[in-house]
This record gives structure tokens, sequence and C-alpha cells, in this order.
């Protein structure tokens, strides 16, 4: 029971100070790793693989991995609880707030400028799995490092998704499947 | 029943997303925007601005802020619980097989595929989400100066969504008082 307790309480705290995403949680998590001693970094490592390779938001399926690792069923749910309930309290009083102001002209003229920022931040982040997907810093040369089927796969996706009428309106995750199949096949 | 149909449209989208909370977002678009009609597509960047400044994974606070929107606190409550249950149902369940999984060669090649068609998705989303937020030449301006910034240095998103606040409260200022010069 206390070890369910201190499961909650530190997934609260992680929670609560992680700004920006299930990737910031990572820090937080190697700090618990040291100070609590429930699990071993080179272990996190390895759950992080995992939630990378599961569906689900990314921190969602480290904490609930972790708190798995730590305290079977129980500590996954507790801990995953942990991780939500911060969000949940900052959001619906942030919510509450713009309910109320939404028609002010202020919070117009704010959002004015907030929405293009948050398509530069998404654009950004957006760039960096970019990176991920199509440079191989491994090559020789500039031609090696570009992931030459990569390219060509998303080269058919855009077409499908964007301009072939018998496809553009399909469910994303077909696509999703769909490239897995194709680079699990060629090896990419 | 809005509250059962909150939990499973966001266990939905919990079990089709890869990665980040970023990859959440074409699957967003379309299950909450274009299918349930819960969110504009201007409100759910105005949550993902948001999200990306306050405290907690971007996924739960934009599963909060479309709940609540749709049934209250206990809306808000019931879709983060959706969009996590997956996730906890399928670690809880599978973790020793999975682990002996992620090893596999031939899974790490199809995650290098799932990449690249999430780049994809994302863009398309990107491009759809843009007409509801670049609206105009100074909005234009302030996204491509944020994802500038954003990549090259290693700035807190809070820092852009505060200054493009400030910003956007200016430009509108100074865009009024040359219409009422205009005007008067």
């Amino acid at each position: 029971m206390e070890l369910l307790l201190s499961l909650y309480w530190e997934f609260f705290k992680t929670g609560l100070f992680a700004v920006g995403g299930g990737l910031a949680t990572l820090p937080f998590l190697q700090n618990m790793a040291v100070s609590t001693g429930w699990f071993t970094t080179a272990q996190l490592a390895d759950m992080i693989a995992v939630s990378e390779s599961t569906p689900g938001p990314l921190g969602i399926n480290t904490a609930t991995y972790v708190g798995f690792t730590t305290a079977g069923v129980p500590g996954a749910v507790v801990a995953t609880l942990g991780l939500v309930s911060p969000s949940i309290i900052i959001i619906l009083v942030v919510a509450a707030f713009l309910k109320a102001f939404r028609d002010s002209r202020t919070v117009q003229d704010v959002f004015y400028g907030l929405r293009p920022a948050s398509m530069g931040l998404i654009a950004a982040s957006g760039l960096s799995v970019v990176l991920m997907a199509f440079y191989l810093p491994a090559g020789a040369d500039l031609l090696h490092q570009i992931h030459l089927p990569g390219v060509a796969l998303a080269a058919v996706l855009l077409i499908l998704t964007r301009y072939c009428k018998q496809t553009k309106g399909l469910h994303p995750i077909l696509f999703i499947l769909a490239s897995a199949v194709v680079g699990a096949i060629f090896s990419f | 029943m809005i509250l059962l149909e909150l939990f499973f449209s966001f266990a939905k989208v919990g079990v089709m997303t890869f990665g980040g909370g970023l990859a959440m977002l074409p699957i967003l678009q379309r299950e909450i925007v274009e299918h349930k009609g819960w969110a504009t597509e201007a409100e759910l960047t105005d949550y993902f601005a948001i999200g990306q400044c306050t405290p907690g994974i971007i996924a739960v606070n934009t599963a909060t802020f479309v709940g609540q929107k749709q049934a209250g606190i206990l809306g808000g409550i019931l879709a983060t619980l959706g969009v996590a249950f997956p996730s906890v149902v399928i670690i809880t369940c599978l973790a020793s097989v999975i682990s002996a999984f992620a090893g596999l060669k031939v899974i790490a090649h199809a995650f290098a595929g799932i990449r690249i068609c999430v780049c994809v998705l994302i863009f398309n989303a990107l491009l759809k989400l843009s007409r509801s937020s670049v609206v105009d030449l100074p909005t234009g301006l302030i996204a491509v100066t944020v994802a500038l910034l954003a990549f090259f240095t290693d700035l807190s998103p809070a820092v852009f969504v505060l200054c493009a606040a400030v910003a956007g409260l200016a430009i509108q200022a100074v865009k009024r008082s040359r219409k009422k010069e205009a005007e008067g």
C-alpha cells in the first residue's frame, strides 16, 4: 500500500513538472530510477523502447510500464493515474476560465497569435521526426545518408493521402499499418 | 451516454497513436474534428498550444479539454481515462511478450516504416490546421519564426507561447487603430 502511494506521488510530481509532451517526462523517470531504486536506468531504456513500439501516447505507456515493473497491475494503474491527475486538474481549471472568457476580445486576440505559434511548434517537432525517419548518420556521403526507400514510401503516401480520390478519405491508421508492412518487408 | 462515447472515442484515439502526442494529431483531427464534430480545427490548435505550455503530456491535456467541453468535469476525466486505457491494458497484459518482440529486427523495420508514415500524416494535418490559424501575413510570420527558433534552439515552448500571445494582442491593437484612422 505504501509502495502504491509513493508510486502515485512520484508520478504525480512527474505529471506536474514535465511541460511539453511525453519526452519531457524522461529526465524525471531517470531521476526516479536513481532516487527510489524501483528500477535501473538500463531497465528504463528497455521500457522506453517497448513504449515506443506499442500503441498509445509515449508518456502514458512509459508510466504504465514503470508502474507494472515496480508493483504489478495495481502499480500500472496507480502510476498512470498519478501521471494524468495534475493535467486533469490544471486543464479543467484552464478550460473553465476559457469558457468564461472565450468571447472576450482580449482572449481572441491572444489566440490570434497563439494559433500560428502552435503550428510552428508542431512543425518544429515534426522536423525532428523527419530527421529520425529519413537521415542515416552512418552513411558514407550525403547520398547514402538519405533513406531513399523511405523517401519513395513518403512520396507514394503523399499521393495516396492527398491526390488519389479513391484513397485520400481512408482512415490514417490504414496508412500506418500499410507502412509498417512495407517497412518490415523491405527492411527499412 | 455522452460519457461512454467520450471514453470509447478517446480509447480509439489512444490505440491508434504510435509514439508521442504529436503522432496523435492526425488521428484526433480525423476522429474528434471530422468524425465526431466535438471540436473545430481552430479549437484543436488552441488545445495543442495550451497543452504545450501547461504541465502534463499533450495527449492527456487535449483529451481533458475536449471531454470538458462536451460533458463538463466528468467528461474531461472520462476522456482522459479513455486515452490512457488501451496503454494500461496492452502493457500490463503483454509487457513480457512485447519486450521479447521489441528486440526483433523485423519489428524495428516496421517501425521505421511507421515513422515515415507519421511524418506524412503530420504534414497533412499541419496543412489542414493552418487554414484556420495562418490567416494573414503576421500569423504567417509568427508560424515560420516559431518553427525555426523551436527547431534550432533549446528554448522552452512556454517562451514561444507567451511571446506569441503578446504578439497577437499587439498586432490586433495596431490593426484596430489603423482601421480607426482610416475611418476617422
